[in-house]
């Protein structure tokens, strides 16, 4: 199951290294309202440690976590 | 035999368990204090790097620029700080501006910063300042040294907008005892 229909934003991190990804996802997250869902495309391998270790220290949910060949995608609930 | 190196589905977090929360429900907000005291492209690097992520992470930081670490703050406009001739040669030979560090070692005359930029960018690695931007943005406070202010020759327009009014040690230290993580950097 894949969320897609209300995604608020989406970070595009791809070719993008650390701590790129989640610095820009946490950009894009303040502009957003609560309980908004944000979706980040990334291609950085270290990416999917940090968002579930990000998740954990903001609140803000990881709703799906995904690899579709080289990108990675994550969904994310503003708390 | 060989050996074969799985990875796990789900990979483990580094940290399995984080503080409980509060009666409230709520979580204390952590706090990093990181000292910059080398005005170094790798140490700036890392710096900022840690800054930008902790403030990413929601944590409230806080960076100390004293010593060479304050050249990093100077504005990219400003050729040469100092108002005697000492501060200005320490100027000279030390430009200031964050896009100006120079590598600790295999500084080469600016090879090894360019070909280390040229690597950042192939890499999609940002820059010092890109980070140090963002890091702004997610409300990093950078707070300069008076004593290395007072020191050098520099004065407070001399610095990037958003900057702090200077403290002295004491203040800094307040600030580190307080924190959950103090870096030296």
């Amino acid at each position: 199951m894949t969320v897609t229909t209300n995604v608020t934003r989406t970070v595009d991190a791809r070719g993008l290294s650390c701590p790129l990804p989640i610095v820009k996802t946490a950009l894009a997250i303040k502009e957003i309202g609560s309980g908004d869902v944000i979706e980040v495309l990334a291609t950085d391998p270290g990416s999917t440690k940090d968002f579930i270790a990000w998740s954990k220290t903001t609140g803000h949910e990881l709703v799906e976590s995904t690899v579709d060949g080289k990108v990675f995608r994550y969904i994310l609930r503003k708390k | 035999m060989t050996a074969t190196l799985t990875r796990p589905e789900v990979p483990t977090p580094l940290v399995e368990e984080l503080d409980e929360p509060e009666a409230d429900g709520s979580v204390k907000v952590k706090e990093l204090v990181i000292v910059a005291e080398s005005g170094d492209l790798e140490r700036t690097w890392a710096t900022t790097i840690l800054a930008s992520t902790a403030a990413a992470g929601e944590m409230k930081v806080s960076i100390f620029f004293t010593f060479w670490g304050l050249f990093t703050l100077v504005r990219p406009e400003v050729r040469l700080t100092g108002t005697n001739w000492m501060q200005k040669m320490l100027a000279m030979m030390n430009r200031p501006g964050i896009d100006h560090a120079k590598l600790s070692k295999l500084n080469f005359a600016g090879m090894g910063p360019w070909m280390m930029k040229k690597l950042a960018k192939q890499y999609g690695v940002a820059e010092p300042r890109e980070l140090l931007e963002m890091a702004q943005a997610l409300g990093v406070r950078l707070i300069p040294c008076q004593m290395s202010m007072d020191m050098m020759g520099i004065t407070a327009d001399q610095l990037i907008d958003g900057v702090e009014p200077a403290v002295g040690a004491a203040a800094a230290l307040e600030l580190m005892t307080n924190a959950d993580a103090s870096l030296f950097i």
